[in-house]
């Protein structure tokens, strides 16, 4: 028997989209932990695009305010367990 | 004209007359100079996400203030400089989106954190 590809399901597979132009957000708090806290994973480091699907622009914003929020002592520069 | 907004951490071994009379300070500085104070807020001792200076809290406060003087925020953060009871501080260019998002969250619109609020009001009741 040969090896076959297994056939991808696309229906299965969601688009990507920008929560940021989708809700129609325009700036992004560093004040507001909880929300900053999705786009960084569990060591505290900012999560890619390619994870998030946030479009350049926004991704630049939300690294900005990441590292804000860091230097204010709201977030931590490196952590274990941060979820 | 340009916004900023600046917040900035207190020492917590701090009375809070004392914590009350540096945000005063500041203030003064800046109405000193002629800049329009918008909002000022004090979100009280908070859990710090890593230790600053071995201390693990800290009393935050926030500034909001619109100035023509592009040398304001130079001697601001002087002051933070001289000043040993800061910790931290970050002042911030507010763009027109975040003037926008500010003055809804002056009227509390974004409630997620409740002690924010109370803290206003008592401000309010001052």
């Amino acid at each position: 028997m040969t090896l076959m590809n297994e056939p991808i399901k696309r229906a299965e597979i969601k688009p990507k989209y920008c929560r940021f132009k989708k809700n129609g957000i325009k700036y992004i708090d560093y004040k507001d932990p909880d929300f900053l806290l999705k786009f960084i994973n569990e060591q505290g480091k900012i999560l890619p695009r390619r994870l998030t699907g946030t479009s350049w622009k926004f991704q630049n914003k939300v690294a900005q305010a990441v590292k804000r929020a860091r230097h204010i002592a709201i977030l931590p520069y490196l952590a274990d367990s941060l979820k | 004209m340009k916004n900023y907004e600046t917040v900035f951490i207190l020492n917590p071994v701090l009375s809070d007359d004392q914590a009350k009379d540096t945000v005063e300070k500041f203030v003064k500085v800046l109405t000193k100079a002629k800049a329009e104070v918008i909002n000022v807020e004090k979100w009280g001792l908070k859990r710090m996400a890593y230790p600053i200076q071995n201390k693990s809290t800290g009393f935050y406060n926030l500034i909001e203030f619109a100035t023509t003087s592009s040398d304001l925020v130079n001697t601001l953060e002087t002051e933070f400089r001289r000043d040993e009871s800061v910790m931290r501080f970050l002042t911030t260019v507010l763009d027109k989106h975040a003037i926008v998002y500010n003055a809804r969250r002056r009227k509390g619109e974004f409630n997620r954190n409740k002690k924010q609020t109370t803290t206003r009001k008592e401000d309010v009741a001052a």
